[in-house]
């Protein structure tokens, strides 16, 4: 039998030299050879990550790490290339080889007639590699490496596109604002150095309660040493998560393809900043402070998304705000100090959200590229098993189960996040504050996905009159608006011509699209009743033995903080919520149909707000966007009115050259400043040497 | 092989001389040309064959000067040739670009081949004995000498502006040179050698030191360039040849940096303690108000000219933290910045060669005609931005730390070029290539031809090659930066 550490460095690499294999010679080979290579080497990936996980969580596989070269190694700043398995790494392995190798299938339906395949699946391979080397990381650098390289590859796949304005403006920005994420988090890393002297993790954690209540110099001020150390690492994870303040990339973001969102934006790169928290977790349980802001930036989050969720009309939008909110869940967990639960919510999160986005995928290319939920409107009857996949998404994001007895994927992980934050919230405001939050929020959550869900599947056919494209008249100028992928066949993403309509209705999806539809469904259901017995149950401590601080290592103390029982009505809150927000959404999107537009029509200062996304967009828009230009434009004329100026165009002499009349004439003048020059030096050449003898 | 340095050194030269001699007149103007491009290229990389064999027997646990070549010369002075981790690796990127130079100048240049040709030769023979001169007035005279074909290079083969381009090219770098001389000068007289290895044990009082560093100072600060003397670099790369600029960004920058490590740093180890905060303070000026002028530019080289001045500001930053991270990643990345720099300028010239204008309003839509340009020159981008896995990542994120210990105010100011870095650098990347072609000119545009892509070819493999593995340069310079290091801050008690 092959041993693990080659498997693994197997499952790694493999999907690196798909994408090598596709980006390079994608042309030569052709589009179902490069399809074949990347998808295949995929699912060895998912294959071996599974088996990776099993020998882990049931064989009793200890911890280990390979190392494979040399990365940055100068004094201290020691760097490795490595692979680390332990309980977090296995767990994310099988998060991210699994969506992605049902996505790569997927994406052999969705992206069937689109020019560039290769490209595409090369860039998804890339990604995965990416995503593969950040999870495994055993030091800052090397997690560095898979953070920049997951959003390069982010970047790539936002603009794949590349004809399309406002997909390239999309993908610029994403890149931007996660580049001011790691400034922080670059800042974070040599903070940690400076402290520690060192920047790997398993060295780094034993170190970290020697700087417990130590001060620390940082700019002019003398900070809580590992306070400042948390919160300059949380700013790199919110933006790599699109956290408040960050995330205003995340929606434009939905400019790349379907299956990129479904990948990238909701399953696997967003998660990422939970997953580096969780993973420094002997970090924050020091720093107390930081958590309580990782804290609270997750419930701000977690509110502010979703109720800018609950006014887009946009399909893809509205899901992607939605991931937003429920990153926003999974940090305040974390906040709380119940890193179990957030990496629970991350492994459900990761299994429904990626159904419903690949399900609306499916809706997209039912209705010929259009992604506006008000042209939608009684597709059950023409896509049902689309509609059966979505239906279990959105059951499966709102949580709906019994408390006690069991229910779909993000009921588990979503009420051990919120009795988690009551636990704390009994000594800790911060606790208390996400608490309530996250029950007001899973009633907006199951609203807007009900309201998604009944918009496109329920009511009258608003497609069925010829192509209806509704005027979108709330949209301000400045933001990013497009409710339509171009159609992958031409161009011109002129969709006019082939839309639907009462002669040609919706078709279900293909095969390579409605499987991948099909695994996520079952793991939407399964995936909490069957670990969350591992992931926060009876086997937690055997399941995560130290990878996550205090639970199943050394000084196992936090472990069943948050399982002590909380009263009934806080367990019963979420469920109450939810079906209020079910029922709010039934009224005005299936009994009174039109009630909502008619709203909505009517304005009010409120959706407005909300529809506007609280204005971010405009706000950076005008600080950011419009400062640096005007700043840029001031420094560039001060190059030339002041610094020449004062410098070299300040010599009179100089004007002999600029005036434009020595400029006329033959460059064979240049040869005589060389010649001059050549004087010059030799001149104070032999000056010297007369003063040295 | 004996007298390797010389015979690095040198070699250019005399291919200089063959193209000379064997422009038989028998010859018409075509086979003088070809002449001219197939010797130069034929001496460019014999040239780098040989630095590569000195490589090969460099031993990069030895932080002294190795090769050693020491003659008595005239009036004190001595040629004095040697190479540590730090140098040798200058001359081998020196050696590494001149080749793809030539290759990059095949086409483009139509008028004087021959004296051309000339030019980068004689200029790579004076570049590489900056780097292995080890004595005072041997290397003044290599670092002045230098300016003069590139004086040429970008006066006579330049574009429209190009005499007024030259000029401050010349008056900059001049000014900055006398007082470096008179420098020289007061050290010879004071300290009784022109060596450099001794003038390194040399302790000067610490008020001269401050006047000496300064001097220094104003040479080298020109060359990298420093904030506010940059303004001839941008005008001197629109101005340059493609080959010109490769040259100029690629090498003649870092003789500037070469240059704080080998003297200021060194022989005046407190005034370069006293006068660190003024580096900082220029260096982060450098890296955020240059970025943001980039973003404003309409010219495609200009662009990535100030870009290179926000580059060396990371330079100068980490070699005054004066530690091992901040020093060993500022001579990595010069290096990088070689690769990078110099590949992104071809880049530019692939263009400029089709379409004769760097209006970046000009183009756009590239990618659909040009997809491998589109790849590479993505793939530079990246590198500029300081991805990780590319060498751009490695010098960026040394010397941050590195300067970290010493101040972490600087480092916060610096570590905002790396969002500055891609708005720029995205931004042009996008209109350049993104989005559909609208200008009629560029609807035939050709994608590279297999001449431009093995020009890029090595420099792609360098950048990721070190990106992945940068212990291919770290482990040769570890040795001779510590030793640096440490004397420096043995002279400072830290």
């Amino acid at each position: 039998m092959v041993n693990l550490e080659t498997l693994l460095v197997l499952a790694v690499f493999g999907p690196l030299v798909g994408a090598i294999v596709a980006g390079l010679f994608g042309k030569r080979i052709g589009n179902v050879p490069s399809q074949t290579v990347t998808t295949g080497l995929l699912f060895l990936s998912c294959a071996i990550s599974w088996y990776a996980f099993a020998r882990h969580t049931w064989g009793g596989q200890e911890r280990f790490v390979v190392e494979l070269l040399p990365f940055i190694q100068i004094g201290d700043f020691m760097s490795t290339w490595s692979i680390r398995f332990d309980a977090l790494s296995a767990t994310m392995l099988i998060v991210v080889t699994t969506v992605s190798a049902l996505v790569h299938l997927y994406s052999w339906g969705y992206m069937a007639d689109d020019p560039g395949k290769p490209r595409f699946f090369a860039y998804l391979s890339l990604f995965t590699f990416a995503m593969l080397a950040l999870v495994t990381a055993n030091d800052f650098m090397q997690l560095f490496f898979g953070w920049e390289g997951v959003g390069l590859a982010s970047y790539l796949l936002i603009g794949f596109w590349f004809h399309k304005a406002t997909a390239n403006a999309a993908s610029i920005k994403a890149f931007v604002v996660n580049r001011v994420g790691d400034f922080g988090f670059a800042l974070g890393i040599f903070t940690v150095f400076a402290m520690f002297g060192t920047i790997r993790f398993d060295e780094l954690f034993p170190l970290i309660p020697s700087m417990a209540g130590k001060t620390w110099h940082f700019i002019g001020q003398d900070w809580s040493a590992l306070n400042l150390a948390g919160f300059l690492l949380f700013v790199g994870a919110c933006g790599k998560s699109a956290q408040f303040f960050l995330h205003t990339w995340l929606p434009d973001a939905m400019e790349g393809p379907t299956p990129v969102s479904a990948l990238i934006h909701a399953a696997t790169m967003v998660t990422a900043g939970v997953y580096m928290v969780c993973l420094l977790s002997p970090l924050y349980e020091h720093a107390l402070i930081a958590r309580d802001i990782v804290c609270i930036t997750g419930a701000v989050t977690s509110l502010f998304a979703a109720t800018v969720g609950l006014a887009q009309n946009d399909i893809k939008r509205v899901i992607a705000y939605s991931t937003c909110s429920q990153l926003g869940y999974m940090f305040f967990a974390a906040g709380v100090g119940a890193y179990d639960a957030a990496m629970f919510h991350l492994f459900t999160h990761a299994a429904f959200k990626a159904l419903l986005f690949l399900g609306a995928g499916s809706v997209i290319v039912g209705m010929h590229h259009e992604q506006d939920m008000r042209g939608m409107g009684g597709l059950r009857k023409y896509m049902p098993l689309t509609f059966a996949a979505m239906t279990i998404g959105t059951i499966a994001i709102t949580g709906l189960g019994w408390p006690g007895v069991g229910g779909f994927a993000g009921f588990y992980s979503k009420d051990a996040i919120i009795e988690a934050a009551y636990a704390a919230g009994q000594h800790n405001n911060a606790g208390m504050f996400a608490f309530w939050i996250g029950v007001i929020v899973a009633g907006l959550t199951a609203y807007y996905s009900w309201r998604l869900a009944f918009m496109t599947f329920e009511g009258s056919k608003k497609w069925a009159h010829g192509h209806a494209h509704v005027a979108d008249d709330h949209a301000s100028h400045a933001q990013i608006e497009s409710h339509s992928e171009p159609d992958a066949s031409h161009d011109d993403h002129g969709h006019g011509h082939h839309g639907v309509d009462e002669h040609h209705p919706p078709k279900e999806s293909p095969a390579p699209i409605l499987i991948p539809l099909f695994v996520l469904s079952v793991a939407a259901i399964a995936a909490g009743f069957v670990f969350a017995p591992y992931f926060l149950g009876e086997h937690q401590a055997d399941y995560w033995r130290g990878a996550i601080y205090g639970i199943g290592g050394e000084g196992a103390h936090a472990a069943g903080e948050h399982h002590e029982h909380p009263p009934q009505w806080v367990v019963f809150a979420p469920l109450v919520v939810s079906v209020l927000g079910l029922l709010f959404a039934a009224w005005f999107y299936l009994v009174k149909e039109g009630l909502a537009k008619r709203l909505a029509d009517n304005g009010g200062p409120l959706h407005s707000f909300f529809y506007n996304k609280w204005f971010f967009d405009e706000l950076y828009d005008f600080v950011f966007v419009k400062g640096a230009k005007a700043i840029g434009d001031a420094f560039k004329w001060a190059d030339k009115n002041l610094i020449d100026r004062l410098g070299p165009d300040g010599f009179a002499w100089s004007s002999l050259f600029s005036a434009g009349r020595l400029s006329r004439i033959q460059s064979g003048y240049v040869y005589h400043y060389a010649f001059v020059m050549l004087l010059g030096v030799a001149g104070l050449l032999t000056f010297a040497f007369w003063l040295v003898s | 092989m004996p007298y390797v340095l010389s015979i690095v050194t040198f070699m250019p030269l005399v291919g200089a001389l063959l193209i000379v001699l064997l422009r038989g007149p028998g010859k018409d103007q075509a086979g003088r040309d070809a002449n001219a491009k197939w010797i130069a290229l034929g001496t460019t990389v014999a040239t780098l064959a040989v630095s590569l064999v000195m490589l090969a027997g460099y031993d990069a646990s030895d932080p002294g000067y190795q090769f050693v070549e020491r003659f008595d010369w005239f009036a004190g002075a001595q040629y004095h040739m040697g190479v540590d981790g730090v140098s040798i690796l200058f001359v081998v990127l020196n050696a590494f670009l001149m080749p793809l130079c030539i290759a990059a100048s095949w086409t483009s240049i139509k008028e004087r081949i021959p004296e051309y040709m000339i030019a980068f030769l004689v200029l790579e023979t004076l570049v590489n004995g900056v780097f292995t001169s080890l004595d005072l007035f041997l290397f003044y005279i290599f670092f002045e000498g230098g300016l003069v074909p590139m004086f040429l290079i970008i006066g006579i083969w330049g574009g429209k502006d190009r005499v007024y381009a030259a000029y401050k090219f010349f008056l900059y770098t001049l000014l900055g040179s006398v007082l470096m001389l008179a420098a020289m000068l007061y050290m010879a007289n004071t300290a009784g050698t022109t060596s450099i290895p001794e003038l390194s044990k040399f302790a000067f009082d610490s008020n001269t030191q401050i006047l000496l560093w300064l001097a220094f100072f104003a040479s080298f600060a020109v060359k990298m360039p420093m904030w506010p003397v940059h303004t001839w670099l941008p005008d001197a790369h629109v101005q340059a040849p493609t080959a010109g600029s490769v040259i100029l960004a690629g090498i003649l920058l870092k003789l500037g940096g070469y240059g704080f490590i080998r003297f200021n740093l060194p022989m005046f180890p407190h005034a370069s303690e006293v006068l660190a905060p003024l580096v900082f303070g220029l260096s982060v000026v450098a890296i955020i108000y240059t970025s943001l002028v980039a973003f404003r530019q309409t010219d495609i080289k200009k662009l990535i000219a100030y870009s290179s001045v926000a580059h060396m500001g990371f330079v100068t930053m980490g070699i005054f933290a004066g530690n091992d991270l901040g020093v060993q990643g500022a001579v990595f990345q010069m290096i990088s910045h070689g690769l990078i720099s110099g590949a992104l300028f071809l880049c530019v010239g692939v263009v400029y060669d089709r379409m004769h204008t760097r209006e970046i309003a000009f183009y756009g839509g590239l990618a659909e005609r040009m997809p491998w340009y589109a790849a590479t020159f993505m793939l530079f981008t990246m590198a500029n931005v300081g991805l990780p896995g590319t060498s751009g990542f490695i010098g960026e994120i040394t010397t941050m730390a590195g300067t970290y210990q010493v101040s972490t105010w600087t480092v916060f100011l610096a570590a905002t070029g790396v969002i500055l870095s891609a708005v720029y650098a995205l931004t042009l990347y996008r209109k350049v290539i993104f989005g559909t072609i609208t200008n009629p000119a560029l609807k035939t545009i050709e994608d590279m031809d297999w001449r431009e892509v093995a020009i890029f070819a090595p420099l792609i493999a360098g950048t990721l090659w070190l990106g992945v593995y940068p212990a291919a340069v770290l482990n040769i310079t570890e040795a001779s930066v510590h030793a640096v290091v440490s004397t420096y801050q043995a002279a400072i008690g830290g």
